[in-house]
């Protein structure tokens, strides 16, 4: 019983979500605009397990003095700092989104400095990951090494000038090689998506219920 | 200029044969208008402004303004909320030129109503009956005794050794979803991966780190694992707190979890889920940490990424399948064994669209017939439908 209950649910909305589907007319037509409220109010209630979560773990390095121990000290007090700005600036201004408000302040002026950062750094992984892929040791890594020095020449105004043809083979190897490997893996995606979609609604797959 | 600018003016008509009609394959509430544009619609938006779009409830009654259309436009969706299924309308299309408006006659009685079937998803529906009917049929003839093939998958048979070295090196393994979603599906089939993964790690009694992005993810994958520490003997090894939500924030994440790595120096990595531009960000941190890297993702555009950072990366629908490969009972291989047959039979179609679509090409070359080549454009545009 205890796991009927879950999997009748479980057929009950994914049949309801396929016929929804195909049949625009009320009470169907909107069922899964619906259920993804649903979804969204009960994810807005887990925040605060996340919240729960995040303390826990943190408070747990401090008090075990784990490596790293001293970052969670800064981890929480910059939650308690969004925190009160956050509702600081709801008190002041109705919401926090207000330009002025100090917690659009911490955001545009530390966050966004902060994940562009993060994105920054994606650049040095790029070369270094292309460092090891592009090393010439065997037939197939010789092949995506010259694939890839043709697509780059082809993007950067060097390359027309070295030979105008360039440009053409960068565009083809993109728009042919390229775009069918992609749609190839992408026909394997969805089909594999509809048949797991099937499995779990028939409640063949069951791996979710635990 | 000025005296062309001038008689345009004076010129301007109204758009012919307005047509008002119920929008088709819809929920209700809405009305379509059509028309043909006005002689001074000629693409000068200097000249000519757009359409405004009247609605009444009687032919003579007072006409109120439901909506504009730019220049050039030729249709309207009027999805007002006000519009009411059964009752009647009217509708006038103004045309708007520079020096005034023009009024179309009336057009309509119309009714909206909601529609029992969407018929522009009849192929949808054809396919998914398709694939429905095979994976059932073969699900049956795997439980009547046929023997099934899968081929091996190298990054599913690996997690046994990934766990095992780590084990050997006395480090703990990672797991991460990246920044999936419960309501998304693979984030179930990656749910599948993580119960063998933590199956493993209590059976040789190694730490499993789980960071998460997704609260929701967290609970779901917080039960996986403490499911599976209890099947396998080992349910006083489960922490919640080593299964962690970080952030949801998409670089921040990314920060949390490389942090957690360059600290705990995990032995093997797994990243299983949908990822984005820190897809490399993670798996270079994990390669330099010298952990054992083992990427599964249906995200066709971060795969290669994985493919040059990670040891074994499991390519878009091999993560769909790894909940048969590593449950092979009879129910999920017959459905594998369906999916296989189904994208076999696209494949034959497309091969055949090809040596079709060439024809086309070779007859209305070589003989002047394009027969071919209209078979062509209609095969395309039925299956752009889907």
């Amino acid at each position: 019983m205890k796991r009927d209950i879950p999997l009748i649910i479980t057929f009950l909305t994914g049949f309801l979500c396929v016929i929804a589907f195909f049949i625009p007319h009320p009470p169907f037509g909107d069922l899964q605009q619906r259920f993804l409220v649903w979804y969204a109010i009960v994810a807005g209630f887990t925040m605060i397990l996340g919240l729960d979560s995040l303390v826990k773990y943190n408070v747990k390095k401090i008090t075990q003095h784990k490596p790293g121990w001293q970052y969670s000290y800064v981890l929480l007090f910059g939650l308690a700092l969004v925190l009160v700005t956050g509702f600081q600036s709801w008190f002041k201004y109705n919401t926090p989104f207000e330009l002025r408000s100090s917690f659009m302040y911490s955001y545009i002026h530390i966050i966004v400095p902060l994940q562009a950062t993060m994105f920054a750094l994606l650049a040095f992984f790029i070369s270094s990951s292309a460092y090891r892929a592009f090393r010439a040791r065997t037939f197939e890594a010789t092949l995506l090494l010259i694939a890839a020095a043709i697509v780059m020449l082809g993007r950067v105004p060097i390359g027309e000038m070295i030979s105008d043809k360039i440009p053409l083979r960068s565009d083809w190897l993109l728009n042919v090689p390229q775009l069918a490997a992609k749609r190839g893996i992408q026909v394997g995606v969805y089909l594999g998506g509809v048949v797991m979609s099937l499995r779990i609604i028939l409640g063949i797959e069951r791996t979710y219920l635990t | 200029m000025f005296q062309s600018i001038f008689i345009l003016g004076l010129l301007a008509q109204p758009p012919a044969n307005v047509a008002a009609f119920d929008t088709p394959n819809d929920e209700g509430s809405s009305i379509t208008v059509t028309w043909e544009p006005s002689p001074a619609d000629s693409g000068n938006l200097f000249l000519f402004r757009g359409y405004e779009i009247y609605r009444s409830d009687t032919p003579t009654g007072e006409f109120k303004c439901v909506g504009f259309a730019a220049a050039g436009a030729t249709r309207f969706d009027d999805s007002n909320t006000d519009i009411q299924d059964g009752q009647e309308y009217f509708y006038v299309v103004r045309a708007l030129t520079s020096s005034g408006h023009e009024d179309s006659p009336v057009a309509g009685p119309v009714a909206s109503s909601a529609q029992w079937f969407n018929t522009q998803r009849v192929n949808v529906l054809a396919i998914t009956l398709l694939i429905s009917a095979l994976v059932i049929y073969y699900i049956r003839r795997a439980r009547a005794g046929d023997r099934l093939f899968v081929r091996k998958i190298a990054g599913l048979d690996a997690i046994e050794d990934a766990v095992g070295r780590s084990t050997e090196m006395g480090k703990p393994i990672l797991y991460s979803f990246g920044l999936s979603y419960l309501n998304e599906v693979w984030t179930l089939a990656s749910l599948s991966i993580l119960h063998r993964v933590a199956e493993k790690c209590a059976e040789y009694s190694t730490r499993l780190l789980v960071p998460h992005y997704d609260p929701l993810v967290m609970s779901a994958a917080q039960e996986t694992v403490k499911q599976a520490y209890a099947e396998a003997g080992r349910p006083d090894l489960y922490d919640e707190r080593d299964s962690p939500f970080l952030t949801a924030d998409q670089f921040g994440y990314a920060a949390g979890v490389d942090g957690m790595m360059m600290r705990e120096r995990p032995g093997a990595v797994f990243w299983q889920g949908y990822f984005y531009a820190e897809s490399l960000i993670l798996a270079e941190t994990g390669h330099s940490v010298g952990a054992i890297q083992i990427a599964g993702t249906t995200s066709v555009e971060q795969i290669p990424f994985f493919v040059v950072a990670c040891d074994y990366t499991l390519i878009g629908e091999e993560m769909y399948a790894a909940s048969c490969y590593l449950r092979p009972d009879p129910q999920m291989l017959g459905s594998l064994k369906g999916e296989d047959l189904t994208k076999a039979m696209i494949l034959v179609f497309l091969a055949g669209a090809a040596v079709l679509g060439t024809a086309g090409v070779l007859s209305s070359h070589f003989f002047d017939y394009n027969g071919l080549n209209v078979l062509f454009e209609n095969v395309v545009q039925w299956f752009n439908t889907f």
